[in-house]
C-alpha cells in the first residue's frame, strides 16, 4: 500500500517537473510592463495630491468657472481615436506590411499632436485668464497632474517618430517589432490614465 | 491518464511555453508580443466610446437631479472603461509572461488604492485646522 502511494507521488511530481528555463522568453515586454506599473504609481501620487488640495481655490476660480467640457470631450475623442489607430498599426505589423504600419502610426501621431495642441491651448487660455499654476493649490495640482500626462504624450510622439524612421530604414525586424509592442503598451496606458483625468478632474470638478 | 489529467498537463505546458491561448498564434517564434486581433480592438473601441460618451452626456446636460448619483455612475463607468482598455488594448491576461504581468498589475492596483484612498482619508480634516481667512486676505496671501 505504502509502496503504491509513493509510486503515485513520484508519477505526479514528474508531471509538474519544470524541465526548461522559465525565463527563456525575452524579458523586454515584462520589464516594460513593470516600468508602466511604476509610472502608474507616479500618477497615483499626483491623483492623490489633486484629491487632497483640489478644493482649495484660495478665493480664486473653481473648476466650474474654468473647465470647458466640449473641449475636453474633443480631446478625449482624439486620444481614443489614436488608441484604435495604434491598434490598427499593430495588426498591420502582424501582417508584416511595413507601409501600412507606418501609415497608421502617422495617423496615431497626428491624433496625438491634435490632443497636445488642444491641451496647450487650454493651458495658455487658463494662464492668460490669471488661472496659472501659482494661483491656488487647486491649480498647482491641476497643472502638475494634467501637465505630467501631457509630457508623457509628448515623449510618446517623439518615440513614435523615431520608430517610423527606424521602420523606414530597417523594416519589421525583431527589434523594431519589439519596440512597436512596447510603445503600444505605453500609448494605451496613457489613454487609460486619461480616463482617470477626465472623470476625476474634469467631470467631477464641474459637478462639485 | 484520465482526460482531466491530460488537460492539466497541457495547461502546464502552456504555462511553461507561454502560448497565447484561445487567440491562436501565427508566428513561428514566440517573442512575448501579445497577439492582437481586429475584433478585439473594435470591441474595445465600441465599449470605450459608449463608456466615455455617457458620462460626458450625464454631466454636460445635467440629466440626473442628484449630483451624488451622477458621480457614482461616472466613477463606475471610468473603472469599467479602464478594465476594457486593460483587456482589449493592453492584452493583459493571466498567461502572458507566465502570469508575472498580472501579478505586477494586481500589486500595483493595491498600491494605487492605498495611495489615493489613504491620502484622502488622512487629509480629510486638513482644512478644519487652518486659521480662518477672508477672501480678501486670501488674495494677498503668498500661499
Amino acid at each position: 500500500m505504502s509502496a503504491h502511494t509513493s509510486t503515485m507521488a513520484v508519477e505526479g511530481a514528474d508531471r509538474w517537473l519544470v524541465r526548461e528555463e522559465l525565463h527563456a522568453q525575452p524579458g523586454t515586454m515584462l520589464g516594460f510592463w513593470l516600468y508602466l506599473m511604476s509610472d502608474c504609481l507616479i500618477f497615483a501620487c499626483l491623483f492623490a495630491m489633486y484629491g487632497v488640495v483640489g478644493g482649495n481655490y484660495a478665493a480664486g476660480p473653481s473648476p466650474k468657472d474654468l473647465f470647458e467640457l466640449p473641449l475636453v470631450a474633443v480631446n478625449t475623442a482624439m486620444l481614443l481615436f489614436s488608441s484604435i489607430t495604434y491598434g490598427f498599426a499593430m495588426i498591420e505589423m502582424q501582417r508584416r506590411r511595413v507601409n501600412a504600419t507606418i501609415g497608421w502610426l502617422a495617423v496615431t501621431g497626428l491624433f496625438g499632436l491634435v490632443f497636445l495642441g488642444i491641451e496647450l491651448y487650454e493651458f495658455h487660455h487658463l494662464i492668460h485668464e490669471g488661472a496659472g499654476p501659482q494661483r491656488s493649490a487647486f491649480l498647482s495640482a491641476f497643472f502638475t497632474l494634467v501637465g505630467t500626462h501631457g509630457l508623457h504624450v509628448s515623449f510618446g510622439i517623439v518615440w513614435l517618430v523615431t520608430l517610423i524612421v527606424q521602420l523606414k530604414r530597417w523594416g519589421l525586424t525583431d527589434s523594431t517589432r519589439r519596440r512597436l509592442a512596447c510603445l503600444s503598451m505605453f500609448w494605451h496606458f496613457l489613454d487609460l490614465i486619461w480616463i482617470g483625468v477626465f472623470t476625476y478632474v474634469y467631470l467631477m470638478g464641474v459637478l462639485r | 491518464m484520465s482526460a482531466a489529467d491530460l488537460q492539466k498537463a497541457s495547461a502546464t505546458d502552456d504555462f511553461i511555453h507561454g502560448h497565447d491561448g484561445p487567440h491562436g498564434h501565427d508566428d513561428a517564434h514566440d517573442d512575448g508580443i501579445p497577439h492582437a486581433s481586429f475584433k478585439d480592438y473594435l470591441i474595445g473601441f465600441a465599449l470605450s466610446v459608449l463608456l466615455t460618451a455617457v458620462p460626458f452626456w450625464l454631466v454636460m446636460n445635467d440629466v440626473l437631479p442628484s449630483k451624488l448619483a451622477t458621480t457614482a455612475i461616472i466613477v463606475v463607468f471610468a473603472v469599467a472603461q479602464m478594465l476594457v482598455h486593460i483587456v482589449y488594448f493592453l492584452h493583459l491576461d493571466t498567461r502572458s509572461q507566465g502570469g508575472w504581468n498580472m501579478l505586477a498589475a494586481i500589486f500595483t492596483v493595491v498600491l494605487v488604492v492605498i495611495t489615493i484612498a489613504g491620502s484622502l482619508w488622512v487629509m480629510f480634516h486638513m482644512n478644519e485646522n487652518m486659521t480662518p481667512m477672508s477672501p480678501q486676505e486670501m488674495r494677498i496671501s503668498p500661499g
